[in-house]
């Protein structure tokens, strides 16, 4: 039996960037909320060791136990699904502050095109334009209705960027709140080809600050040192923006917050038209608790959102058959591919140096920036360079026709440890009616619930794009005059075990229609109106660009959207 | 650097001297620190007492207590070396796995959390998905590795009547080529390709991962790729044109400072 404790207003399930931005402005406002974290508690002291990459890069420090809840994944609805037993293809985050612990911290908008994706593709190609299958849909909510929210998250976090506004990208209200990080040589080298190419280079909106910074919350921040271990790692100098640097101290101070560690959610308790609170298990004991409230927030990753969802029975589960119902639809991922690789003979750069965002794009393939008329796609790809840090166990190029190990693989990696740099795109991933999460019939996680299954793959719009943005950025690569480009321009079937990228999305997607989403603009679910489902699993489609941006903005808009319940109650849009 | 004497079998007593004597490693001494797998010189070392920094006739011996084999055993071990040796091998650039103590550090990875999939899903049913899915295997890690080894000891055994220490570089890059192609079942159902990827990517980390590991001896993997290993800042040079070499640093210096 588990145990029942006092009733509170609010409980978080999860305390990443969204629990903590939510229970930094609800406290703020006089709010009570407990925040439920399964994992354990940490801070900037346990870096100090930090530049270790086989224990962060390779072993997975920061990330969550696979031994206790993975997901299982199948490309076709024919094959038999079976479980991710070890990391590959994304890493999911686990502790205190989530995946904002140990991302890189690439903090784009989506573009103003993204939140309107249906109407303005039917608007400029007609409606048959979008393939049989295809599900995307416009998300209920504008651009500009959230750009005020993209303006708090980025003070919030002091985010660097350009001074002056990229036309192809959604007009900002107000500049950058830190300038830009350096623009290294590297950098400029990309910047100098794609210009002559007629395209529109910026600097990557960068949560790595570019100098000290103090947000509106009175916190301040110290400069990032460009010791090249972001991703997959946490900043032993708080100047990679995380929750625990950012919005957690601000909740902590207000008095009206409780963090309940090493708390895992299991179930949230409902009678189908609201919540009552939620059931969590104390890991440490295996004690159950139960943790009554008047709202509940949904603000674990992607797979943990949708997963409790469907355990706990709320919402309406996703038919792949009549394509009806709603939890688990729109599952997207990312499409990377199509990379060019120079190896400059002459030439050796600063590689080991860098930060998780230090890099620039281009624009012009993203989206709809340019026309898709003569093109079998639609959407696009960011084209970028990047300088991260080169760590040596990861990063070992050599050019085509080298074997991968033995003298001649030895002496070319180290000939070009230093001398190689890669033009890649971020492709843009599209729902379909055939990609969804539900609950896995066999696997099961430590405490007997269903596994979260995908049945995922990559489509001919993807292989088209990846083909299309592949030759841009191979031209790009040539521009930049390397001795040797390898390229290739062919993408393989979706498989689990490469790491690709940690930009999991959709789920529970927001819209404007009931019957076609799961929550509304303010992340408010339309079937239980206490609950709010907050994070990328709001998103009906991937964009070209890095998740975390609009994740963030659409925290702050559910703020408000909590606020607004907490006085009125009913639905808020 | 080491000299050209690796062929030469080496004179015992004059070794166990200089292996305890911190001027000898990387320089007269011959191959890994183990001892040298090329001339087999580890093998034919019998058991013997370290001698005693204060025991010893020259001040500066030192006895590295911290460091001896926690999982696998002595063959084994040695096979290791000589299949590391092989991937990542001694040349113009610097030392090969051997001398940088790859095998040290692949034989701790098998008795750390790792080396018993600690976080890695492990309910059954194994089942063998398809090739996007991704790993199936029901043994751990550590039964792969050293079963690997075995295998790579026996396939050795049948082609050359020898062990795997004890045939030419040549040998044993057939042996090893073999198992990336998926020739030989290291065991019932499990190709080596499956332990040679693995190991492979063993044998890289045991090169470039930090010192405290048990490889990348005296950081001379990453030194050999000018890669400066742990530095808290790099804002002073980070806009530089020119390359910068910095002389590494690894997380003991930032320990003890």
């Amino acid at each position: 039996m588990a145990t029942k404790m006092p009733k509170v207003p609010v409980v978080i399930v999860g305390m990443g960037w969204v629990g903590g931005i939510i229970a930094a402005e609800l406290t703020k406002q006089g709010v009570k909320v407990v925040g439920l974290e399964r994992g354990k508690p940490r801070n900037t002291a346990d870096y100090y060791m930090v530049h270790d990459e086989l224990r962060y890069a390779s072993r997975y420090d920061l990330m969550q136990d696979l031994s206790k809840e993975t997901v299982t994944f199948r490309n076709t609805e024919k094959m038999a699904a079976v479980p991710m037993r070890e990391y590959g293809s994304f890493l999911l985050g686990e502790g205190l502050g989530g995946a904002s612990v140990h991302w890189n911290g690439q903090t784009y908008r989506f573009l103003p095109y993204d939140f309107e994706i249906y109407s303005k593709t039917v608007e400029r190609y007609g409606k048959q334009k979008i393939p049989e299958g295809m599900t995307i849909q416009d998300w209920g909510i504008t651009y500009d209705t959230l750009e005020p929210y993209f303006d708090k998250f980025e003070k919030l976090a002091g985010i660097s960027g350009d001074a002056e506004q990229n036309p192809m990208v959604g007009k900002r209200s107000a500049p950058f709140p830190t300038k830009p990080m350096v623009k290294t040589p590297v950098l400029k080298l990309f910047e100098d080809a794609t210009k002559k190419l007629g395209y529109h280079p910026y600097m990557m909106p960068s949560a790595n600050l570019s100098e000290q910074y103090t947000n509106p919350d009175g916190i301040t921040r110290a400069a990032c040192q460009y010791c090249g271990y972001c991703e997959r790692f946490g900043c032993e100098y708080g100047a990679k923006a995380d929750v625990i640097v950012t919005a957690l101290p601000i909740a902590q101070k207000s008095g009206n917050f409780e963090l309940r560690s090493y708390s895992n959610v299991t179930q949230v308790l409902n009678d189908g038209k609201k919540a009552s609170g939620v059931v969590y298990v104390n890991t440490v004991t295996g004690e159950q608790f139960e943790q009554p409230a008047d709202v509940v927030i949904m603000a674990s990753y992607v797979f943990n959102n949708i997963k409790l969802l469907l355990t706990s029975k709320l919402g309406k589960p996703y038919d792949p058959a009549t394509g009806k119902g709603v939890i688990g639809k729109n599952y997207c991922y990312q499409t990377n591919g199509g990379s060019a690789t120079g190896f400059f003979d002459e030439k050796q750069f600063n590689l080991y140096a860098g930060a998780g965002s230090l890099g620039m794009e281009i624009p012009d393939f993203n989206g709809d920036n340019f026309d898709h008329t003569n093109l079998n796609f639609i959407h696009g790809a960011g084209i970028r360079i990047s300088q991260t840090g080169q760590r040596p166990i990861a990063t070992n190029s050599v050019p085509k026709g080298t074997a991968a190990w033995g003298g001649d693989f030895k002496q070319k990696s180290l000939k070009y440890a230093n001398s190689v740099l890669s033009v890649s795109p971020q492709g843009s991933s599209l729902p379909w009616k055939h990609h969804y999460v539900d609950l896995d019939p066999t696997y099961k996680d430590a405490y007997g619930l269903p596994l979260p299954r995908i049945t995922f793959d990559f489509e001919e719009q993807d292989r088209q794009m990846i083909k299309f943005v592949a030759g841009k950025a191979a031209e790009i690569m040539k521009e930049m005059n390397p001795t040797t480009i390898g390229s290739s321009d062919q993408l393989a079937p979706y498989n689990i075990v490469p790491y690709q990228s940690t930009h999991n999305t959709g789920g529970v997607i927001m819209g404007a229609d009931p019957s076609t989403s799961a929550v509304n603009s303010y992340l408010q679910m339309w079937d239980a109106e206490n609950v709010f489902v907050v994070g990328a699993s709001a998103f009906a489609h991937n964009s070209g660009y890095n998740p975390t941006g609009t994740v963030g903005a659409l925290a702050y808009r559910a703020v408000e959207g909590i606020a607004k319940y907490l006085k009125q109650g009913g639905s808020v849009v | 650097m080491a000299d050209k004497n690796t062929q030469h079998t080496p004179d015992h007593s004059r070794r166990r001297f200089l292996k305890y004597t911190g001027t000898a490693i990387g320089g007269v001494v011959v191959g890994g620190v183990i001892g040298s797998a090329v001339s087999g010189g580890f093998k034919k070392d019998t058991p013997q007492t370290s001698p005693t920094p204060s025991a010893s006739p020259n001040p500066q011996v030192t006895a590295d207590y911290n460091q001896a084999p926690m999982f696998l055993n002595q063959l084994q071990l040695q096979v290791a070396e000589a299949a590391a040796e092989r991937i990542f091998p001694k040349d113009d650039n610097g030392p090969g796995a051997a001398e940088l103590g790859v095998a040290f550090y692949i034989d701790h990875q098998l008795a750390s959390p790792w080396g018993v999939n600690a976080r890695t899903y492990r309910m059954g049913p194994f089942v063998k998905g398809e090739a996007t899915q991704g790993d199936y295997l029901s043994i751990e890690r550590h039964e792969l590795i050293t079963m690997g080894l075995n295998s790579l000891e026996e396939t050795a055994k049948t082609k050359h009547t020898k062990g795997f220490v004890d045939i030419t570089p040549e040998e044993r890059d057939a042996i090893l080529t073999s198992m990336e192609k998926g020739e030989i079942l290291v065991v019932n159902g499990i190709t080596g390709k499956t332990f040679f990827n693995s190991f492979r990517i063993l044998v890289m980390e045991g090169v470039y991962s930090d010192p405290l590991y048990g490889g990348n001896k005296n950081m001379a993997g990453w030194k050999m790729r000018k890669y400066p290993g742990n530095q808290m800042s790099y804002t002073n040079m980070i806009d530089k044109d020119q390359f910068v070499v910095m002389e590494p640093r690894s997380l003991h210096d930032h320990f003890v400072h």
